[in-house]
């Protein structure tokens, strides 16, 4: 009698507990790791060093970059098998300025051996035009356009002497997501199967992306800086699209 | 005894817990009247309807707070209030484009805040996609309030009492950008207009019934306006030249587009509580109704981009002049622009 008397006690604030917390917890049977993003920065093999190098496009042009940020997200990843698992709530916002921002971090990703992956350089078509968002997505990172909505995918502003802009400004704002200026671009790279990316419940590997810059500027079409300083989004945005969408990610390596 | 004693500090526990997991309706005061989001019988399903954004007591008075709080501004000195004006529709009455900040007179007229939450474009271009993210453009242009979200929140995290104001909208005192835009929608998407005249002739409410010239007027509107002024919003959401000029100073839907074909259209306007939204048209070139008419009769351009149906103009006589008029003012809904609950308070 009392024991069921103090286990009706107990059982009750169990139930209303799980009742509290049922839509968000679920038990799958699958092991979930972790793994890591390094991107490096750089332009043309040297280290992307903001406001102070002089670099060099395609043209022979010189330049220097202030600012470089770029979203990476809808990251998925396949099995040599051919089974996919997409990331959810995968939004990245890596900023040349913040070192941080650099080395991102994908939580409870089943473990397996991953041999390719893929991931929007920039921000799928539905957000572009969602209501308010946090975190990566927040306009407060300066990389949403109010006046016509949508994301800046990629922001790279600097200068060059052949710039015809006021003080010689570069100012390239990549975006736009209808036709037919659309820069939704997908990259995608297969992993070497021999060191596959490795995710297991007792390791957690590091992906190392080299990042060029000055893909922005050549590829398909080199740009010359007296002709093209000023996109923000439209066909000069596309033209710049063009050139990364292959060019400014490269894995260089697995840290397994 | 003392197992007596657990059993009971259980039981009270698990009674708190139900009331935790209840919290948030209990909190709403009885006497408090509770914010709804009503949608008149003869309106369709809106395009907003708050599944993201849980609309409470305490989120709408904090959207009405920031929406009426002129210290958001560069200078201190605009709200969004002060443009979109209850009296006036919430639109700016005698303004033919927006007052920003430092004086700035903007490039457009301002558009009534009504019925927003079946809008799926906003602004005359129909640039911003989504009525959460449309603040921000006001925000952040340079002659409206001239400021950044960045600003906007270190203000309010340092100023009473909003943080104790968010934490009764949110449950918690974070402040962000994304907060602030769903507060301020939780009182912008509420703005429904939808109790004029016209509606409640159309619901069949009460016995009203429109005079004869407001009848004559209904029927020429709908002959010769609504291809375009469509029911029940009085606007198809569509873009598009009316002839105001032959070459136009604004390049409108162009801008956002990119498409020459969009070169000087805007988007049709509500004709919802006209007689209060003066002036008329995107730079507010028309301070009355008759002008608008006289322009539709006599004075529309050939326009590169004009729209087809106006190739002709409208023509109208004087009588049908009035009649129109005197059905557009049945759009006028006194219950909206009298509503105490969206007032400055």
């Amino acid at each position: 009698m009392k024991l069921s008397q103090y286990l009706l006690a107990l059982v009750c604030p169990i139930i209303l507990l799980s009742s509290c917390k049922k839509s968000t917890e679920e038990v799958t049977p699958d092991a979930k790791s972790t793994f890591s993003i390094e991107f490096e920065n750089q332009v043309n093999g040297s280290p992307l060093v903001l406001n102070t190098t002089t670099y060099k496009n395609a043209k022979g042009e010189d330049f220097k970059i202030n600012i470089f940020k770029y979203y990476v997200s809808n990251i998925k990843l396949s099995k040599a098998d051919g089974t996919t698992y997409l990331i959810p709530e995968s939004y990245f916002l890596i900023d040349a300025s913040k070192a941080e921002s650099t080395n991102i971090t994908l939580k409870d990703v089943p473990t397996g051996d991953y041999t390719k992956i893929e991931y929007t350089i920039g921000v799928d078509y539905a957000r572009n035009f969602a209501g308010a968002q946090t975190g990566a997505l927040d306009p407060i990172n300066g990389m949403f356009w109010t006046w016509n909505s949508g994301y800046i995918f990629v922001k790279l502003e600097g200068t060059s002497p052949q710039s015809t802009d006021t003080g010689n400004k570069l100012t390239f704002h990549i975006g736009g997501v209808t036709d037919p200026n659309n820069t939704i671009r997908t990259f995608a790279t297969e992993i070497n199967s021999a060191n596959p990316l490795r995710v297991r419940t007792d390791g957690k590997p590091n992906m190392h992306f080299i990042v060029n810059a000055a893909a922005l500027f050549t590829g398909k079409t080199d740009i010359s800086f007296a002709s093209l300083n000023f996109t923000m989004g439209g066909a000069n945005s596309v033209i710049v699209a063009n050139n990364y969408t292959n060019g400014l990610f490269r894995l260089d390596h697995i840290h397994n | 005894m003392l197992r007596k004693i657990t059993v009971i500090a259980v039981l009270l526990l698990s009674t708190a817990m139900m009331y935790a997991c209840s919290k948030n309706e209990d909190e709403i005061t009885p006497e408090e009247k509770k914010i709804t989001f009503s949608i008149p019988a003869n309106f369709p399903a809106p395009a907003y309807n708050f599944e993201d954004n849980k609309l409470t007591n305490a989120g709408f008075a904090l959207g009405k707070k920031l929406f009426y709080e002129a210290r958001l501004s560069a200078d201190k000195s605009v709200s969004c209030g002060s443009c979109h004006q209850q009296f006036a529709a919430f639109t700016q009455l005698d303004h033919k484009v927006s007052h920003g900040v430092n004086n700035c007179q903007g490039k457009r007229n301002t558009p009534p805040l009504v019925n927003l939450a079946w809008q799926k474009a906003f602004f005359w271009d129909g640039g911003v996609k989504n009525i959460e993210t449309s603040p921000l453009n006001a925000i952040t242009d340079a002659c409206e309030m001239g400021t950044d979200i960045e600003t906007i929140v270190a203000f309010l995290k340092s100023t009473a009492p909003y943080p104790d104001l968010f934490k009764q909208a949110f449950g918690s005192t974070e402040i962000n950008s994304q907060l602030i835009l769903k507060s301020i929608t939780q009182f912008t998407a509420v703005l429904v207009s939808g109790n004029s005249k016209y509606d409640k002739v159309t619901r069949k409410e009460g016995g009203i019934s429109f005079s004869a010239a407001e009848l004559a007027g209904y029927n020429l509107f709908k002959e010769k306006c609504s291809s375009c002024h469509a029911e029940p919003f009085f606007t198809d959401f569509s873009y598009r030249s009316n002839g105001l000029d032959l070459v136009s100073t604004d390049e409108g839907r162009s801008h956002i587009t990119g498409v020459s074909s969009d070169f000087g259209k805007f988007r049709v306007p509500t004709l919802r509580n006209i007689e209060y939204t003066s002036p008329y048209m995107h730079d507010g070139r028309f301070y009355s109704l008759d002008e608008v008419l006289e322009h539709y009769n006599s004075g529309v351009k050939s326009s590169a981009n004009l729209d087809p149906q106006l190739k002709n103009g409208i023509p109208l006589s004087s009588t049908e002049k009035e009649q129109i008029k005197a059905f557009l003012k049945t759009l006028t809904d006194n219950e909206f622009i009298k509503n105490t609950l969206y007032s400055e308070s």
